[in-house]
């Protein structure tokens, strides 16, 4: 039994609206597996839920007509990485999520909870963030589209009101069309391990393949939430494809980020992942782009 | 102390119809051992961890720790003993467990073959290395695992019609 002192289950997207604004005290349950698991641990015990995992109208990915990929808050990470849409056209971040976990929890976890746990090791977030996602929320008043970078706040707290749900992430067919991109999750173990250091690296190559047109780089626990590293873009944008420009992006993203000392690595342990993983992850995408590595 | 909230549950369990007023602070572990009395479905962390409550829903494989009884209605769940025949004869998954000696203190192999359930019913062929990492939301602290792949991989292979 877990403590759940009340539980509410939502029969569509304003009726969950309407059930927190009614409760404003309660917690939203997706998939539950941070949740149920922080009931556990007594963070979250005697909380009032409210269940948004019966909307099966937030599940599935689609392609809209203008090329923006949606994807439904409440999929789980299996589904996206099954999906050709996701193989297709952002094959990454099927890759990244199938790194959460294992498989069961692959099947209950869902995109949405690991973008609005505000939790900056989430192996969605850096992805996201390095495709410039959009993150759309439905509230009472309507819709509400934020840009993922904004939508995280703080450790933990993300841009969400008062009787709002994320019912979808975005990715703009600008955002993905002719880029490829690689993630690494340096963990301890390969399976049921939380990243020590995550990093998502995309690129767009010239059409002869010599020269970077665009490069982006995103990262999870070098700081608070997930977040990109603007100056080792710059160090890689219209440059050639060359070992020089892979170690100078990946020496410029130490200038963006703020990686601290936990219990599972020290902060120098930290920058010395964030440089390495930098320079993987983009020699990585640079070939799957077909670019000379 | 608070009212206790109830909700009906209709959902189909190894096969049969069932419904059953649940208190929504259930687990599906909960509900299946307590109301059903499948004891397969074993606890052990209890948080998402180890895999020993693993049964499978709509095909696919969960911790039934995590997820609450009441998600479960109009819901398809399979345990371990829904793989028995009908005069409680052992279904290939679990006596390949047996002839490979891949359960020790037996704890862990419910969930394990649940698991095992949902990779053999794909009908597809994996390597060594996928069947690792398709096993590894489950903990066993007595077989060292090798037996428990062995089991798995001979099951598959003999499906396949290639061993
Ligand atoms: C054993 C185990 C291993 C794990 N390993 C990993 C791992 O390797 N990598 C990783 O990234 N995570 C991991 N996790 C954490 C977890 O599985 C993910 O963060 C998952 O994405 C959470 O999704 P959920 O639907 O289960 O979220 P829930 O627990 O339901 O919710 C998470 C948070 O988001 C909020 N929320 C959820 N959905 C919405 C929505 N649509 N709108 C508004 N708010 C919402 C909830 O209120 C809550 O604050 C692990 C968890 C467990 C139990
Ligand atoms: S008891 Fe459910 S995963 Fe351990
Ligand atoms: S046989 Fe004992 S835990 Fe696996």
């Amino acid at each position: 039994m877990y403590d759940i002192k009340a539980l509410y289950e939502a029969k569509s997207v304003a009726h969950a609206s309407e059930l927190l604004l009614q409760h404003p005290e309660a917690k939203i349950i997706a998939g539950g597996s941070d949740v149920l698991i922080q009931m556990r641990e007594g963070k979250l015990a005697g909380a009032t839920l409210v269940s948004i995992y019966g909307l099966d109208e937030l599940r599935g990915i689609t392609m809209e007509e203008d090329g923006t990929i949606r994807i439904g808050s409440l999929t789980s990470f299996s589904h996206i990485t099954k999906n050709p849409i996701i193989q297709q056209h952002v094959n990454v971040l099927g890759e990244a999520v199938d790194m959460v976990g294992g498989p069961q929890i692959r099947n209950i976890g869902t995109i949405g909870g690991n973008t609005c746990n505000g939790v900056t090791s989430a192996d969605s977030g850096s992805t996201l963030v390095a495709y410039d996602a959009i993150v759309e929320l439905t509230g009472a008043e309507g819709k509400r589209l934020v840009p993922i970078r904004e939508f995280y706040i703080k450790a933990g707290k993300v841009d969400l009101r008062p009787g709002e749900i994320e019912t979808a992430i975005l990715i703009k067919k600008e955002s993905y069309e002719g880029y490829k991109g690689h993630y690494i999750k340096y963990a301890m173990r390969n399976a049921m391990d939380i990243a020590t250091c995550g990093c998502s690296a995309n690129v767009k190559l010239s059409e002869d393949k010599k020269t970077i047109l665009d490069a982006r780089l995103a990262y999870g626990v070098a700081g608070p939430v997930p977040m990109r590293a603007p100056s080792a873009e710059a160090a890689a944008k219209g440059k050639p494809v060359s070992e020089e420009t892979v170690n100078a992006f990946a020496k410029a993203a130490l200038a963006d980020i703020n990686p601290r000392t936990s219990w599972r690595a020290t902060k120098e342990f930290r920058l010395h992942l964030a440089e390495e993983l930098a320079r993987r992850a983009l020699k990585e995408a640079i070939r799957q782009s077909g670019g000379d590595m | 102390m608070h009212e206790v909230q109830y909700k009906l549950v209709r959902c189909t369990i190894n096969g049969r119809a069932v419904e059953k007023m649940i208190d929504v602070r259930a687990s599906l572990t909960d509900m299946l051992r307590n109301d059903y009395s499948l004891n397969s479905v074993k606890k052990g962390c209890e948080v998402g961890e180890c895999g020993a409550c693993n049964v499978l829903i709509d095909g696919e494989c969960f911790n039934s720790c995590i997820y609450l009884a009441i998600w479960a209605d109009g819901k398809n769940i399979r345990t371990l003993e829904g793989l028995l025949g009908p005069n409680g004869e052992l279904s290939d998954i679990q006596q390949a467990f047996v002839d490979e000696a891949a359960v020790q203190c037996g704890f862990c192999t419910p969930g394990f073959i649940m698991t095992a359930v949902e990779i053999l019913e794909s009908g597809k062929e994996y390597t060594r290395d996928e069947l690792r990492k398709l096993l590894s939301g489950h903990l066993c602290r007595c077989t060292g695992y090798e037996n428990i792949l062995n089991a798995v991989e001979k099951t598959m292979k003999k499906r396949l019609g290639k061993a």
